[in-house]
């Protein structure tokens, strides 16, 4: 109890240090002027992060996109039809991968991904889809890990019942396996989800931070993260106050998800 | 199994702060601040460390910001700090002038442009001139290439050329080596940094004809150069007077000239 | 539904082989790639020596003591805290409002960008506790970062204990405490080990957190008091700086085998005591 309660504590001390060092600033400011103005100019006093916010949306919806169909379908079909022993190597691999420091797939993004967008498909190459497939590439072994950990966590009970019935392997995967290990597949989705958009160094590298609405996935972009990653270190007074009021954001938007996420487990849970 | 493995580690860690507390006899200075001056700090503060064995010192990046904060709230001894203007909140600083630096400004080396105005930088940052074309390059789209808001580097860009106001098309890089990199990479990019980190991977361009070479700046022809201030609480005194004399002496300050910065004085 | 089960059969697992294969050669190029431009510079002197030039050249020595002691203390924190809630959450609280509190609270935490938990670390161990750019900061700062990931994880590993384990336990006379140390958390050690192993690979590979906490000082350090340099925060300046590609990559080829030497560790660890389990 106490543990759990020291624990706790510790979070909320966190989240209420951001909460007290940026919200006075966006009243200062105005909500709307904060949240819808694309002018960020912080030595003329312009505080607008509408940019940031797309940013954010775009690159992670990509990484999501990229990653989870992978992450998942490589769960099941690692799983459901690998043998033990293929196995004994295969998870290790990808739990090596989940340690990897983003930097290095950063690196890579920009080494490889980076140029050969710029040269066949255009634009400055450091855009929306470069950090989307690096984001979606990086939480593709977390997605993967913690799935796997709860499709194999169904009891064999529960296959032997849905074959029993003459249910396919396939079909006993869709409808019996996947819903039973929903809740840790969504677990294991939430934390790659909390992963791309709380990415920072690895986005700072691809998604060349240029503060506008983009366009199209070949434009470059700038997240929450990055504002803040890269203008704290210079940042004083009210400016940054305004880094401060970017995390408050960025926390909202991520308790949004989480919360969006959550009743969607649970009504699922009631339907049944 | 767990419940034996806890305390051990705690041991563990009360053995490492056992051995902290003993092995603590050195003097140390910590230098925090301008990623610009941050090799060359390192460099000078290896030299000084090998002329001075009794002391220690550790040289942190972060920023200038950073460099006005902790030397305010004492987390360094020393802020470094790369502005034209400092901002009010140093006001309450000492400040030392120990090198000045130019900022030069460097496109890709397929780039056949060699000179450019300070009308065409501003024009170039803000949007107004799109294309290599208009002044004088290949027919292609200009990659602005600058820093973050706040950037030393980038005010004191922005505070000589005057009257930028940048265009959001403009790729952000976070310290000048990346802004190199990225210039390196992108044969339509633009960019500037410090001249002390110019490399022969990327071409420097003129600024109304005058190269950013060491000589010109002395001289004072070339215009983008800013000072670089070295920031103490009070008047240095003890160990980090002692470090600021030594980067002053004529062996620092020529070190600091060997390796691409400009001497104070 | 007009599709035979059988034909959905073997459209599902071809388009999955088809992922599955796809995945895993994104991942193993990157090992590759990695392996490729960086295994030729290590050599002995490379791990053991300082570093000379800011990096340029020289080795990596001190770099390599920051990736052990930092995610080590962290862990050592983190772990008891983290596995610890876990155990309340699921066995001493029903399902209620303050559960669900933590649990959001815990997830939102996941998902906050490490680059605000440097600055949380910064402004409050550093600066406000006066413990400046150290081993010490930066392990704190990190067992913030990573309670969350060890929370869930562990979470996720208790829950998918069978419940009978639990009544079989309990009909034999355990206390709720008995049961818990001596059934639920040894099942659920596999899951718990998981966690684990994901925070210390975070930990290992944070850069942002951790150069504004642990700072980036090349030397070694005398103290838990001192700054260090991680080999992530190493590879990244060396890399963004441009100041040597080479080293960068080696750098990063030495992290993905500290990596997998962790990873093989756990495993031994977690089949050992499955073993003794089982006797």
């Amino acid at each position: 109890m106490a543990i759990a309660l020291s624990a706790i504590t510790m979070l909320v001390l966190i989240v209420l240090f951001i909460i007290k060092e940026g919200l006075p600033f966006i009243f200062k400011i105005g909500i709307t002027d904060f949240l819808l103005s694309t002018d960020w100019e912080p030595a003329a006093g312009k505080y607008g992060i509408f940019p940031m916010i797309a940013g954010s949306l775009w690159v992670t919806l990509g990484a999501i996109l990229v990653g989870v169909p992978l992450g998942l379908a490589g769960a099941v079909f690692l799983s459901e039809f690998i043998p033990q022993w293929a196995m004994k190597t295969i998870k290790p691999t990808i739990e090596l991968l989940a340690g990897i420091p983003s930097v290095v797939y950063g690196f890579i993004g920009v080494m490889v991904l980076a140029p050969l967008i710029r040269e066949y498909l255009g634009g400055p190459g450091l855009s929306i889809m470069a950090a989307s497939i690096i984001l979606g590439i990086m939480i593709l072994p977390t997605v993967m890990s913690i799935s796997i950990d709860s499709i194999k966590a169904v009891p064999n009970s529960y296959r032997e019942g849905a074959f029993a019935l003459g249910a396919t392997h396939w079909q006993t995967i869709h409808m019996v396996v996947i819903p039973a290990a929903r809740s840790g597949i969504i677990a294991g989705i939430i934390l790659g989800l909390g992963r791309a958009i709380g990415e920072t160094m690895a986005v700072i590298m691809v998604a060349g931070n240029a503060v506008k609405l983009p366009n199209s996935p070949l434009d470059s972009v700038r997240t929450l993260t990055a504002n803040i990653a890269l203008e704290m270190g210079y940042a004083t007074g009210m400016h940054r106050q305004a880094l401060f009021a970017t995390g408050v954001v960025l926390l909202i938007i991520i308790m949004l998800l989480n919360y969006i996420a959550m009743t969607a487990i649970r009504d699922r849970g009631k339907k049944k | 199994m767990k419940i034996k493995i806890i305390p051990l580690l705690f041991i563990i860690l009360g053995f490492f702060t056992a051995y902290s507390s003993c092995g603590k006899e050195k003097y140390t200075i910590t230098a925090a601040g301008s990623t610009a001056f941050q090799p060359f700090a390192e460099k000078l503060a290896d030299q000084y460390m090998q002329l001075n064995q009794d002391t220690g010192v550790t040289i942190q990046g972060g920023g200038s910001a950073v460099g006005i904060q902790s030397a305010l709230s004492g987390a360094a001894d020393i802020g470094m700090a790369d502005l034209v203007t400092l901002p009010p909140e140093a006001g309450s600083l000492s400040a030392t002038v120990v090198a000045r630096d130019g900022i030069a400004i460097i496109v890709n080396l397929k780039n056949k442009v060699g000179n450019l105005t300070l009308e065409q930088i501003q024009g170039i940052y803000s949007g107004v001139i799109k294309n290599w074309k208009t002044v004088g390059g290949n027919d292609h789209s200009i990659t602005v290439v600058s820093r973050e808001a706040g950037s030393g580097t980038r005010s004191s860009f922005e505070a000589i050329v005057k009257n930028i106001s940048l265009t959001k098309e403009a790729i952000i890089q976070d310290s000048n080596g990346t802004v190199r990199e990225t210039v390196i990479n992108d044969a339509n990019a633009v960019g500037y940094l410090s001249h002390g980190l110019v490399n022969d991977k990327i071409k420097q361009v003129s600024v109304n004809g005058v190269p950013c070479m060491t000589d010109e700046i002395i001289k004072g022809r070339y215009i983008l150069v800013r000072p670089i201030f070295l920031l103490t609480k009070g008047a240095p005194k003890g160990k980090v007077k002692n470090l600021i004399d030594y980067i002053l002496s004529s062996q620092g300050q020529e070190t600091i000239k060997s390796s691409g910065l400009i001497p104070a004085k | 539904m007009t599709v035979h089960p059988r034909y959905t059969q073997t459209i599902a697992i071809f388009v999955l082989t088809l992922l599955t294969v796809l995945t895993l050669a994104v991942l193993v190029f990157i090992i590759v790639f990695v392996f490729g431009k960086g295994l030729p510079y290590i050599s002995y002197d490379f791990l053991f020596a300082k570093p000379e030039d800011m990096g340029r050249s020289g080795g990596i020595f001190p770099t390599l003591i920051g990736t052990v002691i930092l995610p080590l203390f962290a862990i050592i924190i983190a772990t008891p805290l983290g596995v610890g809630t876990a155990v309340y959450l699921t066995e001493y609280t029903r399902e209620n409002r303050i559960t669900r509190i933590i649990r959001f609270g815990a997830d939102c935490l996941a998902g906050i960008p490490s680059i605000i938990f440097g600055l949380f670390g910064f402004i409050f161990f550093v600066t406000t506790l006066r413990m400046g750019w150290s081993i010490m900061s930066g392990s704190l700062t990190l067992v913030f970062m990573i309670l969350p990931t060890i929370i869930r994880t562990s979470e996720e590993a208790i829950k998918a204990v069978p419940y009978s384990y639990r009544e079989v336990s309990f009909s034999l006379g355990a206390t709720l405490w008995q049961t818990v140390r001596k059934v639920v958390l040894p099942n659920a050690l596999p899951g718990i080990v998981t966690g684990i192993m994901l925070s210390i690979g975070r930990s290992i590979g944070e850069t942002a957190a951790v150069i504004f906490t642990a700072g980036s000082s090349l030397r070694m350090p005398h103290s838990i008091f001192d700054s260090i340099r991680t080999m992530s925060v190493h590879f990244y300046i060396l890399a963004r700086e441009g100041i040597s590609n080479k080293n960068a990559y080696a750098t990063a080829a030495v992290l993905i085998i500290s990596i997998l030497i962790i990873n093989l560790i756990s495993y031994w660890m977690m089949n050992m005591f499955i073993a003794k389990k089982t006797k």
